[in-house]
């Protein structure tokens, strides 16, 4: 099993979310976070006071993934994520220890397999 | 000698003036009363616009909701200016049947002197807050992907070419007023002007680029409510107000504005009720829209009870519009058409239905013996509708010629308030750097963030 972050941009989720359901990847957790990866920062102006935003709005999306579905979720933030833009953002795929499922108790690979593909 | 004289000369000036006054029966004058109705109506109409802003601005997603409430905002800066200078002539000079002429230009010769039964200073300014109003309900149709200077540049030059030459045909003396139709505060000349080129704008610009795609929920319902309560509160001035006077018509129109929407509110929810089983909160905001717009033509010209009848009627031509309206590609993102060219439309032609000459002591209408009223109203809407569609669409292409009218797909994505105002709703504050302009080329940011110089 993966857990695969990924930080992108705000106005990318919708795409992204699209291009997962499109390769049946389910079951993901989404979080508005900031930060900064290089890109021009932009300006803003409040009462003649100029203030240059370092961080950026961005979202991590995490996927916790059985292996053969690492490769398919990636390729689905790629797809929906890139701009070609710098800022488009990072994708991690970490290994991981052990899943739980809190409903049932289940453990790793049954834990990350959605519901209806089980049965 | 000298006081004989003095008081000789004060006598022969009285009776002067007393001469003067009654060759001159009946003299307009001013009356303290109705300038004093109408300076407070003055300031509740233009109270309508940032009413407006919040209605709107709560609407939008988070991302673009300052640039929504400015496009309100702006109006109050640009199209006033453009009405003083030279839109108040075009709608209240006598001119011709179609547009007034050139004679009131810079506000020359609107001094002090009665236009009815108040100053005129104070009559140009409370039509020009119509005029404000009028353009800033267009921008409901436009909201998240229109660059801000276009707008600009569009709602001053529709507030003179299209809304100064429909003001005049109404209010002005112009072609309409003389074939008798009825409008007591801007069913046609506001409400089905502004819906028609929200209409043809949302088209010439086109949807927003996740229109159909994605779901655009308001991100502030709160605003939304609070936005439609202004709104009332400052319609009271719409429509009362266009007595122009504080007496028995006023007292009528202020009624009718308070029990109609009442009407189209309780039917709107029961509406809601049968489709969903939830009654909304923007649903409900958006009744009181609808309703206010639909009993603004009406105003002093029907019963308390019609009102209530019409407010009621009003609600479903617009639910339902908006319903259908959700399923096409026609991005009219806050249905501007559907509450205000449709709300405006039923309202005209309804005010043909009800209109009593009890009441308003001049015409009936359709339930009181007068058929003709309802063809009058329904010419009326026609002409403004065409009139309305052809301007705004020319006008449209010709601000295209000079600046782009959509903002980049991507300026859209990031959302309009950072890419058109530099400012955000909702500011975090972390991360963010303040620029000096002095230390920054010396000691550059990494030294400034040693020095404390994050926010």
């Amino acid at each position: 099993m993966k857990l695969v972050v990924a930080i992108v941009r705000p106005d990318r989720v919708s795409a992204i979310l699209e291009e997962l359901y499109k390769a049946e990847v389910q079951g993901l957790t989404l979080s508005r976070v900031q930060g900064h990866g290089g890109e021009r920062e932009h300006v803003e102006t409040y009462r003649g006071l100029s203030v240059k935003m370092e961080l950026s709005e961005k979202v991590r999306l995490e996927i916790g993934v059985s292996n053969h579905f690492v490769e398919p979720a990636v390729q689905a933030v790629l797809r929906g994520a890139r701009t070609g833009e710098v800022g488009d953002g990072k994708i991690f795929v970490l290994p991981v220890e052990k899943v739980v499922r809190i409903r049932t108790g289940e453990v790793d690979e049954a834990a990350v397999t959605p519901v209806q593909m089980a049965k | 000698m000298s006081r004989y004289f003095v008081s000789t000369a004060a006598f022969v000036a009285v009776l002067a003036a007393t001469l003067h006054a009654q060759d001159a029966q009946p003299a307009p004058a001013i009356n303290q009363a109705d300038t004093a109705w109408m300076l407070v109506s003055t300031a509740l109409v233009l109270l309508m616009t940032p009413a407006l802003a919040f209605f709107y601005g709560g609407l939008v997603r988070s991302k673009s909701a300052l640039n929504t409430m400015m496009m309100s905002f702006i109006a109050l800066g640009a199209v006033g200016i453009a009405w003083a200078l030279i839109g108040y002539s075009l709608a209240f000079t006598t001119g011709g049947p179609f547009v007034g002429d050139l004679s009131r230009i810079f506000l020359k010769t609107v001094g002090l002197e009665p236009q009815g039964t108040i100053p005129h200073v104070l009559f140009m300014s409370y039509q020009g807050t119509f005029a404000i109003i009028t353009a800033a309900l267009i921008s409901g149709a436009i909201v998240e992907r229109m660059k801000f200077s276009a707008y600009m540049l569009f709602i001053t030059l529709w507030s003179i070419v299209v809304y100064a030459p429909i003001a005049h045909w109404v209010w002005g003396g112009g072609w309409l007023a003389k074939l008798g139709a009825l409008d007591f505060a801007g069913g046609t000349v506001v409400h089905v002007n502004a819906g028609v080129a929200a209409l043809v704008a949302a088209m010439v610009i086109g949807p927003r680029k996740d229109h159909a795609r994605q779901a655009f929920l308001p991100h502030n319902v709160p605003f939304v409510l609070l936005g439609a309560g202004l709104l009332w509160f400052g319609w009271f001035g719409f429509n009362a107000g266009s007595a122009l006077a504080a007496g028995p018509s006023a007292a009528l129109a202020f009624t009718t504005t308070f029990l109609a929407p009442m009407g189209t509110l309780v039917v709107w929810a029961l509406l809601d009720l049968m489709r969903n089983g939830k009654v909304t909160a923007v649903g409900g905001a958006t009744a009181i829209v609808v309703g206010l717009v639909a009993i603004t033509p009406a105003a002093g010209f029907i019963s308390p009870m019609s009102a209530i009848v019409l407010g009621a009627l009003s609600a479903f031509p617009s639910y339902y519009a908006l319903l259908w309206r959700a399923r096409t590609r026609l991005d009219d993102s806050l249905d501007v058409v559907a509450a205000h060219g449709l709300g405006g439309t039923v309202g005209a032609l309804l005010t043909g239905v009800f209109a009593e000459k009890a009441w308003n002591g001049a015409t009936d209408g359709v339930l009181f013996g007068n058929p003709a009223q309802l063809g009058i109203q329904a010419a009326a809407v026609l002409a403004s509708i065409v009139y309305s569609g052809i301007g705004s669409f020319l006008l449209l292409k010709l601000v295209g010629v000079f600046i782009p009218l959509r903002a980049e797909k991507q300026e859209e994505g990031v959302g309009m308030d950072v890419t058109q105002h530099g400012e955000e709703a909702y500011a975090e504050g972390e991360g963010a750097i303040l620029v000096l302009p002095d230390r920054d080329v010396k000691v550059g940011s990494a030294a400034m963030a040693a020095e404390g110089g994050r926010a």
